[in-house]
Order: C-alpha cells, then sequence, then structure tokens
C-alpha cells in the first residue's frame, strides 16, 4: 500500500510566552517540531507499511527550513520526502493550503492512502485533511485511532466520536486524520536520520511553478479568509479581592454569594 | 511584491507593529522593520500616521454578494436528539439577522427527525430545511456533504454555523471546499462588522495565547465552526416559522463508508460540563488528599469537582476531570479555582462560567485577572473554611 503522510513544522507551543508589555507572542528562540499528531499519522502509516508492504512519502509544505521535519520523518523510516516551499505561500489559510497540498498529491500521484494528524498545535484548525480529500474527491475519516485489517480496495477503521467509537469500512483511496490515542510514536534511528540530512537523502523540493499554480493561487493571495487583528484574550470580571483572616474574607465571599442568589 | 518602509518617514512610533497579525515588523534604534515573515496582507499601510509604509500590491477587489442573504445553523442531532451547541448556535445567529435585518434557517438532517423541528423554531429558527433519508441515520461525511452543499449552492445563504463537534468539523471543512467558501474554526465570538456588514469571527489561536480576529471578505457562505457552551441560546414565546421538507436521493455507493458498529462508551465528563458549580483544583493543591477537601466543598455546593493539566499529569484527579484547551470547556454557574495558576490554556476552558471565586496564595497569579472575587491565602485554610461555613449556611 503506498501512503502519503502529510506533516507540518509548528512552534513548540508548550514554550510560547506573551510580551507583558506589548501583548504580543514572542516567537524568537522556540524550537520547531513535527506537530505532535502528525507523528502518530506518520507512525500510522510505517506500521502499515510493515506489516502489508508499500512505500511511504512524507508531504508537508512551510519555509526551507521545515526540511527538517522531513529528515526526521525519514529517520523514522519514510521512504521519501516532498517539502513545499516558495515565498508566495506565506499567509495562506486552510483554503490556500489544502489547495496547494493537494496538487502536490496529485503530483507524486499512486496513492492508497493519506494521513494526517488531527489537528496542527499552532491553529488547531482540523481543516485541512477534510479539504484536501475533497480537493481529490475521495472519501475521509476524521479521528481515527485504530486500524484493522485491509481487505481488497477497502480498509476497517475504529473512529472516536463524543459518545465512544465507531468502526467504519472505508473504500480507498481514502485519507484519515488520526488521533495521539492512535499509537506511540518510534523515536528516529540515528543512522537513517544522519542520512536524511545528507546531500543524497529522497527529498525533493517544490515551489509553486513546480505545482503549475500562479501566485494567485497560493499563500496570502490565494486565500478566502484574512486574519484582520490579532490581540491578548482579556477578562472583564470584577476582581475583588476580600481581605482579612480567612474566616473573614470567607464571610465577606459568603455575602457576595447569598446577594446574587447563587446560593 | 512587497512592502517596505521608508526610514526617513518613520517616526517609530510602533503603529504597525501593533497592527501586524504576524509579527513581521520590528523596531530598532527608533525605526520599523519588516522582517522576513511579512505575508504583503497590507494591515499596517493604513495605520501609519507617517504614509511611510509603501506597497506595490494591487488590492484585491471584492466580488458583489448583496444576494446573498440568510443566517443559517447547521442542526446537528445525534439518535434522534439535537445537540446543545445547535441551539446555543441559534441563539447567536438569531442575533447577527436581527442585525443584518435577514432571517435563520436551521438544516436538518437525518431519518425520522421531524419531532424536533418545533424546538429549532422555538429557539430562534424562522424556517426548518428538513432533509430525511435512510442514509442520513447515522452522520457520514458524503452524505451530509452532498445535502448540505446542494441547498448551500441553490439557496445561497451568506452564513452558515456549525458545532465544533466531532460532526461539525468533520462536515464544515468538506462543505466548504466544495462549495468555495472559507472558513474559521472553533470560534468563540461572532459579530457582524457595522460598515462591511461582514461576519468577523474571533478564535484563539496558538493554544489560546492569542486572539485573533478572521474576516471572509473574498467568498460566500461566511462559514465558521463554533465550540459548544460559549454562546446562549435562547428560547422564545411562540416561536413561528415554516418547515420545508426537502427531496433527498442518495446512493449506498457513493458515501464511501459503511458504519459497521457504534460502541457506546460512557461519556467522560459529561456530568462536569452541565454542572452549575465547578470547584477546580491545581498545582497548589499539592496531592491527591489535598483533592479531598476540593471534593468535600463541591459536595456542599452541589457541585463537580475538576483540575487542570498538572492536576491530572500528577495523577490528583483522573484525565476526564480536565478542564481547559486539551481538556473540555465548562461554564458553570459558579467556577472555584484553587491552587490555579491561570495558565492562558485553562482559562481558555474556564472564561465562560458565570462567577469565578480564586483562592491562591500568590497574589500576583494570572488567574486572579478572571476573578469576580478573590482570597489570597493558603487554600488549605480557606477551602475548609468555606465548607464548614457554607454547610452551616445552606443547612448540610
Amino acid at each position: 500500500m503506498n501512503i502519503i503522510v502529510l506533516i507540518k513544522q509548528v512552534p513548540d507551543t508548550t514554550e510560547v510566552k506573551l510580551d507583558p508589555r506589548t501583548g504580543n507572542l514572542i516567537r524568537e528562540g522556540i524550537d520547531s517540531v513535527m506537530n505532535p499528531d502528525d507523528r502518530h499519522a506518520l507512525e500510522a502509516g510505517l506500521r502499515l507499511k510493515e506489516s502489508g508492504g508499500g512505500k511511504v512519502t512524507v508531504l508537508s509544505m512551510g519555509p526551507p527550513q521545515a526540511i527538517d521535519v522531513i529528515s526526521e520523518a525519514l529517520g523514522m523510516g519514510a521512504d521519501r520526502g516532498v517539502l513545499l516551499t516558495d515565498r508566495a505561500f506565506a499567509g495562506a489559510d486552510t483554503w490556500a493550503t489544502s489547495h496547494t497540498l493537494g496538487k502536490a498529491v496529485e503530483k507524486i500521484g499512486d496513492y492508497d492512502l493519506i494521513l494526517c494528524g488531527r489537528q496542527a498545535i499552532d491553529g488547531d484548525t482540523a481543516q485541512i485533511g477534510p479539504q484536501v480529500a475533497e480537493y481529490l474527491g475521495i472519501p475521509q475519516v476524521t479521528y481515527v485511532f485504530g486500524m484493522e485489517e485491509v481487505k481488497g480496495r477497502s480498509m476497517t477503521v475504529r473512529r472516536r466520536i463524543e459518545a465512544g467509537y465507531e468502526r467504519l469500512r472505508v473504500s480507498l483511496p481514502a485519507l484519515f486524520t488520526v488521533t495521539a490515542e492512535a499509537n506511540s510514536p518510534r523515536d528516529p534511528v540515528i543512522g537513517s536520520l544522519l542520512a536524511a540530512c545528507g546531500a543524497k537523502a529522497p527529498i525533493q523540493v517544490w515551489d509553486a511553478a513546480d505545482l503549475g499554480m500562479t501566485t494567485a493561487q497560493v499563500g496570502l493571495e490565494g486565500s478566502l479568509t484574512h486574519v484582520i487583528r490579532t490581540f491578548p484574550p482579556k477578562s472583564q470580571r470584577a476582581g475583588e479581592i476580600l481581605e482579612g483572616s480567612p474566616a473573614q474574607a470567607v464571610e465577606d465571599l459568603v455575602g457576595r454569594l447569598k446577594e446574587r442568589n447563587l446560593i | 511584491m512587497s512592502v517596505w518602509i521608508d526610514e526617513k518617514l518613520c517616526n517609530g512610533c510602533r503603529r504597525c507593529l501593533k497592527a501586524c497579525p504576524y509579527n513581521a515588523v520590528e523596531v530598532e534604534e527608533g525605526k520599523a522593520r519588516i522582517l522576513e515573515r511579512c505575508t504583503s496582507c497590507g494591515a499596517c499601510l493604513a495605520e501609519c500616521p507617517q504614509s511611510a509604509i509603501f506597497t506595490d500590491i494591487e488590492p484585491r477587489s471584492i466580488p458583489d454578494f448583496s444576494d446573498r442573504k440568510g443566517v443559517w445553523v447547521f442542526a446537528e442531532q445525534e439518535e434522534g436528539r439535537l445537540m446543545p451547541v445547535s441551539l446555543e448556535l441559534l441563539g447567536k445567529a438569531s442575533e447577527l439577522a436581527a442585525e443584518l435585518d435577514e432571517d435563520v434557517s436551521a438544516l436538518l438532517l437525518g431519518s425520522r427527525v421531524s419531532g424536533l423541528a418545533p424546538t429549532l423554531l422555538e429557539y430562534g429558527a424562522d424556517r426548518v430545511y428538513l432533509a430525511e433519508h435512510r442514509a442520513l441515520k447515522v452522520y457520514r461525511t458524503l452524505a451530509y456533504t452532498r445535502v448540505v452543499s446542494e441547498l448551500i449552492e441553490e439557496l445561497r445563504p451568506g452564513i452558515v454555523l456549525m458545532g465544533a463537534t466531532t460532526v461539525g468539523r468533520d462536515l464544515a471543512p468538506r462543505v466548504s471546499r466544495r462549495v468555495g467558501a472559507g472558513l474559521t474554526a472553533d470560534c468563540t465570538g461572532l459579530a457582524i462588522d457595522p460598515e462591511e456588514r461582514i461576519l468577523l469571527q474571533t478564535r484563539p489561536a496558538f493554544g489560546g495565547n492569542v486572539m485573533a480576529t478572521i474576516a471572509n471578505r473574498y467568498s460566500r457562505p461566511q462559514m465558521a465552526t463554533v465550540r459548544p457552551g460559549v454562546m446562549e441560546p435562547r428560547r422564545r414565546q411562540g416561536g413561528k416559522g415554516r418547515v420545508i421538507r426537502r427531496k433527498v436521493s442518495l446512493l449506498e455507493k457513493e458515501i464511501g463508508v459503511k458504519l459497521l458498529e457504534r460502541v457506546k462508551e460512557k461519556r467522560k465528563g459529561e456530568a462536569l460540563s452541565r454542572a452549575r458549580v465547578v470547584v477546580a483544583g491545581g498545582r497548589g493543591v499539592g496531592d491527591r488528599t489535598g483533592f479531598r477537601a476540593l471534593e468535600r466543598l463541591a459536595a456542599v455546593l452541589g457541585g463537580e469537582v475538576a483540575g487542570t493539566r498538572v492536576a491530572v499529569e500528577e495523577g490528583w484527579i483522573p484525565q476526564d476531570r480536565q478542564v481547559g484547551q486539551t481538556g473540555l470547556t465548562v461554564r458553570p454557574e459558579l467556577y472555584v479555582a484553587c491552587g490555579i495558576s491561570g495558565a492562558i490554556q485553562h482559562r481558555a476552558g474556564m472564561m465562560g462560567s458565570r462567577y469565578v471565586i480564586v483562592v491562591n496564595r500568590d497574589p500576583r497569579a494570572p488567574i486572579f485577572q478572571v476573578a469576580d472575587w478573590g482570597i489570597v491565602g493558603d487554600l488549605r485554610d480557606v477551602v475548609p473554611e468555606m465548607t464548614k461555613r457554607l454547610k452551616r449556611v445552606l443547612g448540610r
């Protein structure tokens, strides 16, 4: 089975801090990592390859340094990597991104399955998977946490829902978005990782022209939604501090709760 | 295509820096400088009082959408029961529609679900489009996508809202791509821009560290998914409206997915997300026994106990009691935060609470910024004191 895994390089948001003065995000000095859910998608792809044969290709769109996550994926066992990078891709919303990734998947061709993470930690939109599936005109299953047998041109998967889970039979080719519950991703093998960072690594770099796309179709220009303002989250509460001994403060508090009929 | 600043004109006022949604402006030695990550979005141009910012980008023309009217809500149901978020969305949709002087429609898909239509009318829909078919009994992406997309293409609404549930987050992006519309995920705020009359969609980004307002100027409908528990449902007296039945023809083979079984597991956190009072603990609680005191307080108030990610990671409370960005969103009448510093990720899950009480030793803890009432002190003293006194007052 030939599998394409979509991966994204993201800032490690567990480290994200705000500038207390301006309220802006401090991005400098923050490490970039492979998006956590994408790592589970890649692991799922590698396991399918190991049990049933085939090839795993990883595909990413980002700045030139995003090649690091592709090298890492090759170090984990992916066979080939494709990086989409072009100044014109900057500022893309999910509409432009899914269009660009969709074109790249078509150019790679010959796939049975596309895997991606449930969502990326920098945007949390969870839109790229379904939008790429729609672009390609193939079925999708989101929130996949278990993959059962592959039978002919179909596959059985488990999908997490609010009330429990669903077992679904899906015709291939299809696209799944994978949750962290699915597996424990492996670490890269040092030897493979070193090879993946070398000049002979099987990584291709494509720009908009390689995909046959104009600048009007990609990046900010090709987007339908635009960020018009960012601001730090704010609260509008009174913030009254009740002073005195614990007994005194609690008495005041109970008084406030009574006033508002909360007790 | 680029944006640049004339250094001679720049007075270093930093307005462009604040206007930039991409953090692509830097001020050094009193002069602003555009960084590599600039996307040429042009947000800084109008802000510059010196007119020192220049661009060679041609303004993109906004198509005429004056024929796109109506606010639509996808009324999600599961096994014949409406999801609460559907009614919350109708509440918001009524507000938006009133501002636009348009009306509200609900889309109800399923098999034998017509009994739900009166509830939708009662909660703000002026019209219910009802699509019933055996193939729509359980949610499947391609079946639902086809019905919703065809309705959108035929009836041309201006706005379409869905809940950010497992169904909504699967369906909305698929539909948006099919009908050629921009989509904003997981919104926590929706409003109409008074001048442009477009939908302003506000959502947390970067793990809730930043709020971003997003506009959808270049396509229709303006689509958004909205987090459950954020908007208010509004019941109205004698909801009048029409139910319009839509014919549906669907073939099994075009759906691509077959449901083999649906396995129910106990709904995690259901009691918590419905609780009227939530008593939550964080790192400051210290250990598992510390949570006992919180449990006693919750019992007196008839509430539920919850915790932060730290409390879960330390094993003090189970994961299904985690409140925050990666856990549950709660909106009780009363939220009591004990020993919680107030990381933005946690605040994202409790900001919708009606009243917030904070107990913390550190007066500088950011959680005090979202408090209605705060007590600076050791929760080991304060919490038992609260329990004791409330017990007396409530006669429990």
